[in-house]
């Protein structure tokens, strides 16, 4: 399924204002449908590392084997689509690769990444997350945060000890509970949610969300829909504003229109070999 | 490290760092931080440290617990609060923000880290072998959330059908124009207010001339043209 011409996709990466490197990744393929966000941890420059390594493998794993691919099947147990185990080998393979590498460079030790990635297919967006990057959507008025981010303080929100109002006053925000590259293997959260042309669908690092309110995320999409470029601007300027902690990284998409995935015959039949 | 500075009435009675994942607070004996006083109860309140946060909790006592005057059941302490049982207090000292504050390397205290459910410590990404203390708090980054902004500013508009019309700009962003003809947006942001031209075949034109695509910062008094129609911005409330 091509998608080019169908998501209008923006990405932007800054390194913020206290920071001497920007250890976030972002990429985008809008053929593919594909957008993927991770923020590095990790000593020295490994960081950058292991975000590179985290999205330079998900994007050649997904390209490669969504090239030729029949979309609109569904995986026979969890009922999503198929392209949901495209997105979980890739993951598996992204962490695979950045444990060997931070166990065999001992300046590499103990790196890490924090990951969203976003498969738009068949008027659907899968969404995988692992740690505190996260998506946002805007439909009409409403602004959603779609992912809850793997950390300290969303198990202590969970858990009923603070209320998300107190979270903002903590300091644990830098603490989080999952990420890819730490362990043999990583649990990767993955949703599919229906996609309908319009809505604006937010990735992002917590060097965004730690400093920019929701409402004014919100404000600023809702604002500056007509130009999502300027609005990519906007939000990392806004961060910036507000101290630029961290990296910032922002990915912006909009679906123009739907993106069924074709009822031709060969799909059709090839969609009925895979419920059998 | 950080510590609560023990006083009565504003007199200084001793101090007690926080070097225990969990301290409590009573009138019993048995208490970290013992309070011999009839308006105490025997178990009046815990502090415990999860990850960079010191975390206060009332375990339901008879007279309350005060942060700052406000009575509290759980509150995450910030730098420079005081807890107020009967009539002692406890001031809350966080180092970690006095030697960022005074311009100490803060920079790597908010660095992404994980948190291991099964240790119950923070082990930073690099070191993950001979660390053994939690990374230092971070100075609260809520206080820099919505940094001090330029006071607020209005627009007037002094051509067409809308003549005399004035519009306050409180939101950090507020759009003007005609969507699909020419729109231009008015940013707040801590040391001024900006347009920036968002769609549209023509840019917007600030004292005659066009600024571009480009943020162009705004001064009192500036006549906005747009769309065919001229304002001016005021650098002061509406």
């Amino acid at each position: 399924m091509n998608l080019s011409g169908i998501l209008e996709i923006v990405r932007l990466t800054d390194v913020g204002q206290r920071r001497e490197h920007n250890e976030d990744a972002v990429a985008a393929d809008a053929e593919s449908g594909l957008v993927v966000l991770a923020d590095g941890m990790g000593g020295y420059k490994a960081g950058e590392v292991a975000s590179e390594m985290a999205v330079l493998t998900i994007m050649a794993e997904i390209k490669e084997a969504i090239f030729n691919w029949v979309p609109g099947r569904l995986t026979p147990d969890t009922g999503m689509q198929l392209e949901s185990l495209l997105v979980r080998d890739a993951v598996a393979k992204a962490n695979e690769a950045i444990y060997q590498v931070s166990q065999s460079q001992p300046q590499c030790a103990g790196m890490g990444t924090t990951l969203v990635v976003g498969l738009f297919t068949n008027d659907r967006v899968l969404v995988g997350h692992v740690g505190d990057s996260r998506m946002y959507r805007l439909r009409g008025e409403a602004f959603t945060q779609v992912t809850e981010d793997h950390s300290l303080l969303q198990e202590q929100i969970r858990a009923g000890m603070i209320t998300a109002e107190q979270a903002k006053l903590s300091s644990n925000k830098n603490l989080v509970t999952r990420a890819l590259g730490v362990d043999p293997s990583v649990e990767l959260e993955l949703h599919e949610y229906d996609v309908l042309p319009g809505d604006i669908y937010l990735f992002c690092s917590d060097g965004l969300s730690d400093l920019v309110e929701d409402e004014e995320m919100h404000l600023t999409l809702a604002t500056l829909s007509s130009n999502l470029e300027l609005a990519a601007h906007q939000l990392v300027q806004m961060a910036n504003d507000n101290g630029g902690k961290d990296n910032i990284s922002v990915i912006l998409v909009r679906p123009l229109k739907p993106f069924p995935a074709s009822q031709g015959w060969l799909q059709k039949f090839l969609r009925w070999l895979n419920l059998r | 490290m950080s510590k609560l500075i023990f006083s009565l009435d504003g007199a200084f009675l001793g101090e007690f760092p926080l070097d225990k994942a969990r301290l409590t607070i009573g009138r019993r004996p048995s208490n970290d931080i013992p309070i011999d006083n009839l308006a105490i109860s025997g178990e009046h309140a815990t502090v415990a440290i999860i990850g960079n946060d010191v975390f206060l909790e009332d375990l339901g006592s008879t007279n309350g617990t005060l942060v700052n005057g406000k009575p509290i059941k759980q509150h995450i302490l910030q730098h420079g609060d005081v807890i107020g049982l009967g009539r002692y207090q406890l001031k809350y000292v966080n180092e970690a923000v006095i030697s960022a504050m005074s311009g100490g390397a803060a920079a790597d205290f908010e660095k992404t880290m994980i948190i291991r459910p099964s240790a119950a410590q923070v082990v930073p990404a690099t070191e993950q072998a001979d660390t053994q203390t939690p990374a230092p708090a971070a100075p609260p980054a809520a206080a820099e959330v919505g940094k001090e902004l330029p006071p607020l500013a209005h627009i007037q508009v002094l051509s067409g059908p809308g003549t005399g019309k004035d519009m306050a700009l409180t939101k950090s962003l507020v759009t003007l124009g005609k969507p699909g003809v020419q729109v231009a947006v008015i940013t707040r942001r801590p040391h001024g207010y900006f347009i920036t031209h968002v769609e549209g075949q023509n840019h917007p034109v600030v004292n005659g001339e066009s600024v571009g695509a480009q943020a162009h910062p705004l001064n009192d008094h500036d006549v906005i043209e747009l769309a065919g129609v001229k304002m001016e911005f005021y650098l002061a409330p509406a």
